[in-house]
């Protein structure tokens, strides 16, 4: 799997004109396994959105070293999705397979078997006929892991994927995620929980609307880097001047 | 005998019963699976809004061409049901407005336009008609549309389930993958107004969307699955088309109120009787070992 560098060139994203991510520069290396850390109102997940193409900059660019909309697998946070929807498990992973069916291709028994072979490497044998309704948080989340697994992407990126989960899950996703990393898939996670970021994640981006620093996880997450990302304002400053660092750059 | 009497000779005795029956029953076949789409996308209001929205374009229909009819009005309402909704799409993209506070304010200013205009040529009985319907004016003409309506509404459904449902289900997921969801909410809006348009000749633009609504919520209450909710509520509205046309005919009520009303009732027993309605929960029964 030879990837390409996935580039952050002074990137700023703003809403309403304050940046959320304001000049950030830096690259995820390919087949690395990166963690986006940092305090909230970050911009942690503003980055992903701008990577997965869904917020434009303000300033800056984006290399995505050629890859296109189906070489990534992206995992918003949970509260996007309906999930009384009247959907079966097994409907839900195999959407995960729109690469192969498209909007109106069938679906073959590779496919199905890969799906339930998806759904046995989250634990959840059997599930196929339950509605996603009667699924606990961890197991629905177990569930678009599978779908993700289904996606087999070159990149994935994945936004909180252990809020709000029990510890068991969040282990066993965790060796999932670790699983992509061995196969030699570029990995990029949201995460707070800074010790699990030191456990498991090799890279990690410090963010604090700036990144404050983007490199091997115990060098970016060291006590004078945390202490800096702690004491960014979280507050705007309704009275900022327009932004010249740019501008001065280039002078 | 007297069952015959009652269910079926009114059908055998009067063409304009016949015609009317054949039309509910389509009607109900592509109205209710498109609203339980429409409900599970939470757009019950916009099926509603849609459905005053297309009355000023039957209106106009309706002076061109000089009385009722359908394909003048049904024409003339299509395009300005899609009209509302292409604009509310736009105004909810490019403003700080909800896409349900544009639907709101462009089916007020329509469905006012369109009472003005009826009410500056026809009569007040013509603007009862297109309020609230007449089957007696179903002729051959209309039932063809009406049949034409629903046939294309069922294939385009089958065609475009997958996607559709997934744009309901996660829209980012479809973003992500390329899938063009905002093309088959569009396609999903032009479905909802070709059925609100079939809809209004047996029961007027305020209670065409009530074909799609009260069956979609009856379907809610019976069926888990996404394809049992489409079966239920297809069958719900066609029998409530059926049940409902014999009752307007021995009671001398009119049909589009008599039909919603059946239809009301169907969903009240649901909510009393059905697997997820409340005798369901009163009724106390042993768990199960596991």
């Amino acid at each position: 799997m030879s990837l390409p560098a996935i580039r952050f060139d002074d990137v700023t994203v703003a809403y309403n004109r304050h940046p959320a991510i304001h000049h950030v520069s830096g690259a995820f290396a390919p087949g690395s396994l990166t963690a986006v850390a940092g305090p909230n109102g970050a911009g942690k997940s503003t980055l992903l959105k701008t990577l997965m193409g869904e917020l434009s900059q303000a300033e800056g660019h984006v290399d995505r070293g050629g890859l296109r909309g189906r070489d990534f697998g992206y995992l918003p946070q949970a509260a996007d999705i309906d999930r009384h929807f009247p959907l079966t498990v097994a409907d839900t992973v195999l959407l995960g397979g729109w690469h192969r069916t498209g909007a109106f291709g069938g679906v073959g028994r590779d496919l199905a078997g890969t799906a339930r072979r998806a759904l046995s490497a989250v634990g959840l044998e059997g599930f196929e006929h339950r509605h996603i309704g009667a699924l606990s948080a961890g197991q629905f989340q177990r569930v678009l892991f599978a779908r993700l697994l289904l996606q087999d992407a070159r990149v994935i990126v994945l936004d909180e994927p252990f809020t709000a989960i029990d510890e068991r899950t969040t282990g066993d996703l965790l060796r999932l995620i670790r699983r992509w990393h061995g196969e030699g898939r570029t990995v990029i996670a949201v995460l707070h929980d800074f010790d699990q970021v030191r456990a498991h994640f090799p890279s990690a981006l410090l963010l604090a609307r700036e990144a404050i620093a983007w490199g091997d996880t115990e060098t970016a997450l060291s006590p004078e880097n945390l202490l800096r990302a702690r004491a960014m304002a979280e507050k705007w400053d309704d009275d900022a001047a327009p932004c010249v660092v740019a501008r001065e750059a280039a002078a | 005998m007297s069952l015959y009497v009652w269910l079926v000779e009114p059908f055998v005795n009067y063409g304009f019963m016949r015609r009317a029956l054949v039309a509910s029953l389509a009607l109900g076949l592509g109205a209710g699976p498109v609203g339980v789409l429409l409900m599970l996308r939470r757009m019950s209001l916009a099926g509603d809004a849609l459905s005053h929205a297309v009355l000023p374009g039957a209106a106009i229909g309706f002076l061109i061409a000089g009385g009722l009819s359908l394909p003048a009005m049904g024409l003339g309402g299509l395009i300005a049901g899609l009209s509302v909704a292409l604009l509310s799409g736009l105004v909810s993209r490019t403003t700080n407005l909800k896409e349900d506070a544009s639907f709101a304010s462009f089916y007020l200013t329509s469905l006012a336009l369109g009472v003005l205009i009826v009410s500056l040529r026809g009569s007040n009985i013509d603007l009862l008609h297109v309020l609230f319907g007449t089957i007696l004016a179903i002729d051959p003409e209309a039932l063809t549309l009406v049949g034409i309506i629903t046939s294309v509404t069922l294939i385009t459904l089958a065609l475009v389930y997958r996607p559709l449902v997934a744009e309901c289900f996660d829209p980012g997921f479809l973003r992500a993958v390329g899938g063009r969801g905002p093309l088959y909410h569009l396609v999903f809006l032009f479905l909802v107004v070709i059925n609100l348009v079939a809809g209004f000749q047996t029961l007027g633009t305020l209670m065409a969307v009530g074909m799609m609504m009260l069956p979609a919520a009856v379907s809610q209450l019976w069926a888990r699955t996404l394809p049992g909710m489409v079966v239920v509520a297809a069958v719900t509205a066609a029998f409530s088309g059926f049940i409902g046309l014999i009752a307007s005919y021995h009671l001398r009520f009119a049909s589009g109120p008599t039909i919603i009303l059946t239809a009301s009732l169907i969903y009240c027993v649901s909510l009393l009787a059905g697997p997820s309605g409340a005798l369901r929960r009163l009724i106390k029964r042993p768990h199960l070992a596991g």
